[in-house]
C-alpha cells in the first residue's frame, strides 16, 4: 500500500465513523482522537475497520502510530 | 405513548412497523417514536393481535395518549365501531376508572406500570413493578381525553385505509406494507407517490447534516439518490439534487429493495423527512435535559462521595486478555469500570433502584444506565440489562451495540426506561473526575474520570501508577455517606482483582 493509499483508507473509515466530519481538512500531524472528538469505543471501531480493510493485525502498542494521519498512513504503508 | 424517560413530554410516532391483524408478542418492536433527544424504537408490553392503530404516523401526542389496541390471545377483537371506545375507556382506566373498558389493550398507555389490560370488560393491571418510576409524575400523565383529534382517525381494521389496486401492486413490488403508510389523497386514500415515498423513506440513510441542509434548501429527502455508503445521502447529494431540480432525482428511488437491503416486512424505520431538523433537535434536547436536571437538583439532596482507584492490576490484565485477540473482541477499560460498577451494585443493593412515594424502592435486576453522548451535542442515557451477570467481553459487546446504536438513533424503548443506577465516564474527555446529576427517580450516579498516571505510595514507596477518580453522587433521602462508602470501596476492591470480573 502506498501511503496515499493509506491516507485515503483513514480518512475513508473516519468520514464514517463521523458522519459529519471533514477529515480530509485535518492537517497531517493533527491528534485523530482529539480533532475528531473520538471516544475509545469510536477509536476501537476505527482500528478494527482499519484492520479488516488492510488485512494487517494492529496490536494496541501500535495505537500510538495511528494517532495522526500521517503517522497512520506511514504505518500501513510500512506493511 | 411510553414515557420514554423522566424528561418526555410527548412523541412523535415516525412509522408503524405493524398493522392491524398482526400477531405480536411481548418485546416486539411495534413502532418508532421520535422523542427529543432521539428516535426509539417501541416494544410492545403485550402479546396478542393488534386490534388498531389508533395514533397515525406523523402525529405528535402527549405521553400517555393510546397509540394502538391489543387484544389478547383468546379474546374477541371488538368491531370497528368498539375499538376506538376500547381504547378510549383503556385511557380512562389508566386514571383509575377500570370496568368501562371493552376490548382492546391500550398499547404503552402511560408508562408501563400505569398501563390497564382491559379485556372482555375486566381490567387488570400489567408490570406494575416494572417501572415505578412512571408513579412519580402522574402530573405528566395525559390520559385519552388529552388526546388532540386534530386528524381524523385511521380506519379500523374492518375499512383498512383506501387504494387502488396500482398502488397495491406497486406497494407489493415495493415490499411497502400499505397499513404504515399515509395517505394523503383524498380521504386518507393512499397514492402511489405515497407509496414511492414510503419506500424511499424507510430504506434511507441520511447523515445529520444532509437532513439539516435538506431543510434548509427545501429537498424532499425521498427524491435524493444517496452516494454514501450503502446508499446513504450525503451533504453533497442534497445540493445536487437542489441544484438539478428535484424531480429527475426520483426515479432510483422507485427501485424495488433488494432482498438483502429491506426484506418484505423487516423494513428499516424509515426516519427522514419527518423528523425535525438538527438545530432543533439540538435545542428540543437541551430543553429536555434542562428540565430533567433542574429536577434532579430540586428534589434529591446529593451527596458525594469519592475514592482514586489503583487500576495497575486491572490495566495489566486487559493488555494481557487483549494481545492474543481480535481488534473486535478486545476491551476498553470502560468495559471493566462498567463491570465493576454493575457488580458493586449488586452488593449494595440500596444504591440500585427507584426512590418514588417517599421509599426506595430497590430494582430487581441490574441494569446500568450510561451515558453516552451524542454527535451534535447532548447526551442519552440508555440501560444495559442485567449488568451484573454479564462477562466483561458480553457487556463490552452490549456496550459498542449501544453505543452504536445511540448515535445511529436506533435504541429500544425499554432501554430507556429500565435504568436502576447509572454510570457517566468523562475519561475520554481528559477530566480528571465528574461528579454527576443524578438521573430521576433513580438514586445513584457514577462518575469516572481519566485514567491517568499518578505519583502512588505502595507499601512506603512511591511509584508511578494509572488510576481513575471514581465519584458517586447519591441520593440522600435513600442511602447515607456510609452506604456510599461501601460502594466506592466494592468497585475498588473488585478492580484489583480483575482475573474474577
Amino acid at each position: 500500500m502506498t501511503p496515499e493509499q493509506a491516507h485515503k483508507m483513514i480518512t475513508d473509515i473516519l468520514r464514517e465513523i463521523a458522519p459529519d466530519s471533514d477529515p480530509d481538512t485535518l492537517p497531517g500531524d493533527a491528534d485523530i482522537r482529539d480533532s475528531l472528538e473520538l471516544d475509545s469505543l469510536d477509536f476501537l471501531n476505527f482500528v478494527e475497520e482499519l484492520s479488516q480493510r488492510s488485512g494487517r493485525r494492529i496490536e494496541e502498542d501500535d495505537y500510538p502510530q495511528l494517532a495522526t494521519l500521517a503517522s497512520g498512513a506511514k504505518f500501513l504503508a510500512g506493511s | 405513548m411510553p414515557a420514554l424517560g423522566a424528561d418526555m413530554d410527548e412523541g412523535t410516532l415516525v412509522e408503524w412497523l405493524v398493522k392491524p391483524g398482526d400477531q405480536i408478542h411481548k418485546g416486539d418492536i411495534i413502532a418508532v417514536v421520535d422523542t427529543a433527544k432521539s428516535a426509539i424504537e417501541v416494544e410492545s408490553f403485550h402479546t396478542g393481535t393488534i386490534a388498531e392503530l389508533i395514533t397515525p404516523a406523523g402525529e405528535t401526542v402527549p405521553v400517555g395518549t393510546v397509540l394502538a389496541t391489543i387484544t389478547e390471545a383468546g379474546a374477541e377483537v371488538g368491531g370497528t365501531g368498539a375499538a376506538e371506545p376500547g381504547g378510549r375507556a383503556a385511557a380512562e382506566a389508566e386514571a383509575g376508572q377500570p370496568g368501562a373498558a371493552e376490548a382492546g389493550v391500550p398499547v404503552a398507555a402511560g408508562a408501563p406500570a400505569a398501563m390497564a389490560v382491559p379485556t372482555a370488560g375486566a381490567a387488570h393491571p400489567v408490570a406494575a413493578a416494572e417501572a415505578p418510576k412512571s408513579k412519580r409524575a402522574p402530573g405528566k400523565r395525559a390520559p385519552g381525553r388529552a388526546r388532540p383529534a386534530k386528524k381524523p382517525a385511521p380506519p379500523g381494521p374492518g375499512a383498512p385505509a383506501r387504494s387502488t389496486p396500482l398502488v397495491r401492486h406497486e406497494a407489493a413490488q415495493l415490499g411497502v406494507d400499505l397499513a404504515t403508510v399515509y395517505g394523503s389523497g383524498p380521504g386518507g386514500t393512499i397514492t402511489r407517490a405515497d407509496v414511492e415515498h414510503a419506500a424511499a423513506s424507510r430504506r434511507r440513510r441520511v447523515t445529520p447534516l444532509a437532513r439539516r441542509l435538506a431543510a434548509e434548501l427545501g429537498v424532499d429527502l425521498g427524491t435524493v439518490t444517496g452516494t454514501g455508503p450503502g446508499g446513504a445521502v450525503r451533504k453533497d447529494d442534497v445540493r445536487l439534487a437542489a441544484t438539478a431540480g428535484a424531480p429527475a432525482a426520483r426515479q432510483p428511488a422507485a427501485q424495488p429493495p433488494t432482498a438483502a437491503a429491506a426484506p418484505a416486512g423487516k423494513a428499516v424505520p424509515a426516519r427522514t423527512a419527518e423528523r425535525p431538523g438538527k438545530a432543533e433537535r439540538a435545542q428540543s434536547m437541551r430543553q429536555a435535559i434542562a428540565r430533567l436536571m433542574a429536577r434532579s437538583k430540586r428534589e434529591i439532596p446529593h451527596y458525594y462521595v469519592s475514592n482514586t482507584v489503583d487500576m495497575g492490576a486491572a490495566l495489566a490484565w486487559l493488555r494481557e486478555r487483549n494481545r492474543s485477540l481480535e481488534v473486535s473482541q478486545r476491551l476498553v477499560p470502560a468495559a471493566l469500570l462498567l463491570r465493576a460498577t454493575a457488580l458493586a451494585a449488586r452488593q449494595v443493593p440500596e444504591l440500585n433502584g427507584y426512590w418514588t412515594e417517599d421509599n426506595f424502592v430497590p430494582g430487581t435486576a441490574v441494569h446500568l444506565g450510561v451515558a453516552i453522548s451524542l454527535r451534535g451535542g447532548g447526551l442519552i442515557t440508555p440501560a444495559i440489562h442485567h449488568a451484573d451477570e454479564l462477562a466483561p467481553g458480553e457487556l463490552m459487546a452490549k456496550l459498542r451495540d449501544l453505543v452504536n446504536r445511540a448515535r445511529a438513533g436506533r435504541l429500544r424503548s425499554s432501554e430507556l426506561t429500565d435504568a436502576t443506577i447509572t454510570v457517566t465516564n468523562l475519561g475520554d474527555q481528559g477530566v480528571e473526575s465528574v461528579t454527576g446529576v443524578i438521573y430521576p427517580p433513580q438514586v445513584a450516579l457514577v462518575g469516572f474520570g481519566k485514567i491517568a498516571e499518578r505519583p502512588w505510595a505502595v507499601g512506603g514507596l512511591l511509584g508511578i501508577r494509572p488510576v481513575v477518580v471514581t465519584t458517586l453522587a447519591a441520593d440522600h433521602r435513600a442511602t447515607d455517606g456510609y452506604t456510599g462508602g461501601r460502594f466506592l470501596t466494592a468497585i475498588t476492591d473488585l478492580l484489583q482483582r480483575p482475573e474474577e470480573l
